[in-house]
């Protein structure tokens, strides 16, 4: 079974976000971008499958500058086996991203798709679930825990008050979360083995997709600073303040 | 659109980043990785119970991090010299034992082992010592002589099928844990000569010092050798005099000049970071220009220092540096380091205690 997982090259979760001055979006100049953490969760889940005998290939896909490729390097040192760069200049926005990769599936003909769950820089928790739909397959979101058994798929997924177990058809599109495993360090000399993996680059446009965007960004601003607590003098006081004032209760 | 004037880096004033390649970037963010997350979390147990833990030596030995610059057909990673420099900074940035037990084993015995060795002790040593099973120490100094090695007494007597080596070596790293000992004897013509050394071996004892107040996470101790027999084989072969350990020792060094402001680097954020939350009379201690004095020596000798360091790095991958280059920048960084540390120590006050290991590990190295 080949496995397909998607990266993104997102800003790095250690650095401080900082608007630009126009509003027109994040200040990326200068800023460390790394993979998409939830990414490479994904990506160490197709590693296990396939050091588990379950997959026979990983390939590794992204979609946006050509800086992802050093994402994509990072995923071949993690253990993926080869990687494509769909690549545009262009903002690409969940369904765009969707759309690519189903041409990539529908090309590579793949057993799974694997995703994070979200990106950190967007947190939009779209693309896994737009792919399911325009590729028709079955899909389990937020996965915590994935098992192949046959040609079918085990997932556990967190859900509000406890786990879910879903069996699916494959093929199927998984999204991982946080707690699916806990990704390995990479080691130097699979990062020098990485080097001499294939990385086959794509011009978005070689596609013939429509990834016009749908979404248009009117304002990014900072959150606003939080406002001071207030010290009440007594429980009466309090329940006054919650029902008048908050009126939560 | 962002503006076309260049915005000045606090912690990278001279872009280093911009100077690295990708290979050297994902190392270097590799080893950070394991560094921050599985040594930064030992440290302080480590530092306060004076504990060596062996076990990092095999996590160490699993990433690739012993004996990077070694080829790769002898278990080694075959990076260059700037990805082995950026490493020691992330290890030293932890703590200067943990960067000096990498050092050790990769500098002073894999190097002379793989410089010198013979093809059969380079096949027996060099894996196992690259993955982290056998840990191993490097035998020079003695206790009378320690800046002039050329006149230590230990002995290696001539005997059938090998030599007998007797005398003793002081201020070892990783001695008393180790498996593989690369000790320096004089012969029977008073040159001196490399041996390797086995844990185990008759007349050979490694006890430890205790109760240093530096380099506290890392384990020291003497080589005791009573007429232990080396058979020939251990011997390298054709290394006469002091360009063998010191062929070693220009390795650590430059390490050593990369580690140093690491843990620079890392006093300096630590240091930066509560100068701007805590606040005195009403403002933060940063707003005070005694203080900021202090960042901006801290900023320059660090940016200047790992300008100077990629630099030597670049040389010595193009096989172009000087010896004495490693030499400079190693007593530039150490120096620098020393005084950044103290620095740091008096704007943090009695709060340097519970909060920065880094620091108090560098500060009484």
């Amino acid at each position: 079974m080949k496995v397909l997982v998607a990266v993104k090259r997102v800003l790095d979760y250690n650095v401080k976000v900082r608007v630009k001055s126009d509003q027109s979006g994040v200040d990326l100049a200068n800023v460390k971008m790394s993979m998409n953490p939830f990414d490479e969760i994904a990506v160490e889940e197709a590693v296990r499958l396939k050091e588990a005998g379950l997959a026979s290939e990983i390939v590794v896909v992204s979609a946006g500058v050509s800086q992802s490729q050093e994402t994509l390097r990072t995923a071949l040192a993690i253990g993926a086996d080869r990687a494509i760069l769909v690549e545009s200049e262009v903002e690409l926005q969940p369904l765009a991203v969707a759309k690519i990769l189903q041409h990539v599936a529908e090309k590579e003909q793949v057993g799974i798709i694997i995703l994070g769950k979200q990106a950190i820089d967007d947190d939009c928790n779209q693309t896994g679930q737009m792919l399911a739909s325009l590729m028709d397959l079955s899909q389990a979101t937020f996965a915590s825990k994935l098992e192949i058994k046959e040609s079918k798929a085990f997932v556990t997924r967190e859900v509000d008050g406890g786990l879910e177990t879903l069996e699916l058809d494959l093929p199927a599109v998984v999204t991982a979360d946080l707690r699916l495993n806990e990704p390995r360090f990479i080691t130097l000399p699979n990062i020098m083995k990485a080097k001499k993996k294939s990385l086959e680059v794509i011009k978005v446009d070689a596609l013939n997709l429509d990834i016009a965007p749908r979404i248009k960004t009117l304002k990014v601003v900072e959150p606003g600073a939080r406002k001071a607590g207030v010290v009440v003098a007594d429980a009466a006081a309090l329940i006054d303040k919650l029902k008048n004032e908050a009126k939560v209760i | 659109m962002s503006s076309a004037t260049p915005k000045f880096q606090w912690d990278d004033p001279f872009s280093i980043e911009l100077q690295l390649t990708e290979d050297e970037r994902q190392i270097r963010d590799a080893a950070a990785s394991y560094c921050q997350d599985r040594l930064g979390s030992r440290v302080l147990e480590a530092f306060r119970n004076e504990k060596t833990d062996v076990a990092i030596f095999r996590e160490m030995g699993e990433l690739g991090l012993l004996g990077p610059t070694i080829p790769e057909a002898y278990g080694g990673s075959g990076l260059n010299y700037v990805c082995y420099g950026l490493v020691a900074r992330e290890v030293e940035r932890v703590d200067s034992g943990y960067r000096s037990m990498m050092s050790v084993q990769s500098s002073l015995v894999m190097v002379p082992i793989n410089e010198f060795g013979t093809e059969a002790q380079k096949q027996k040593y060099l894996p196992k010592l690259a993955r982290g099973e056998w840990i191993g120490c490097f035998g020079l100094t003695e206790p009378d002589h320690g800046s002039d090695p050329g006149s230590m007494i230990t002995r290696a007597k001539k005997v059938p099928g090998g030599y007998s080596l007797s005398g003793s070596k002081m201020w070892i790293s990783n001695s008393p844990i180790a498996d593989v000992f690369v000790v320096w004897a004089k012969d029977d013509e008073g040159s001196i000569r490399g041996f390797i050394l086995e844990k185990g071996w008759k007349g050979l004892s490694a006890p430890a010092v205790h109760g240093k107040v530096g380099l506290r996470a890392s384990i020291t101790g003497e080589v005791v050798m009573d007429g232990v027999f080396v058979p020939e084989e251990n011997a390298f072969p054709d290394i006469r005099g002091l360009k063998g350990p010191f062929t070693c020792l220009n390795s650590a060094r430059f390490g050593i000049a990369w580690g140093a402001l690491g843990a620079a680097e890392d006093c300096y954020a630590r240091a930066r970071q509560y100068v701007m939350d805590r606040k005195q009379f009403g403002r933060p201690l940063a707003a005070n220009q005694l203080i900021q004095k202090k960042l901006a020596d801290m900023l320059t000798e660090i940016g200047m220092g790992l300008q100077g360091c990629l630099r030597l790095a670049r040389l010595k991958d193009e096989g172009k540096a000087s010896v004495e280059l490693t030499s400079v920048l190693k007593r530039n960084s150490c120096g620098k380091a020393l005084e950044i540390a103290r620095l740091a120590r008096d704007m943090m006050g009695a709060m340097v205690f519970p909060m920065s290991m880094a620091l108090l590990a560098i500060w009484s190295t």
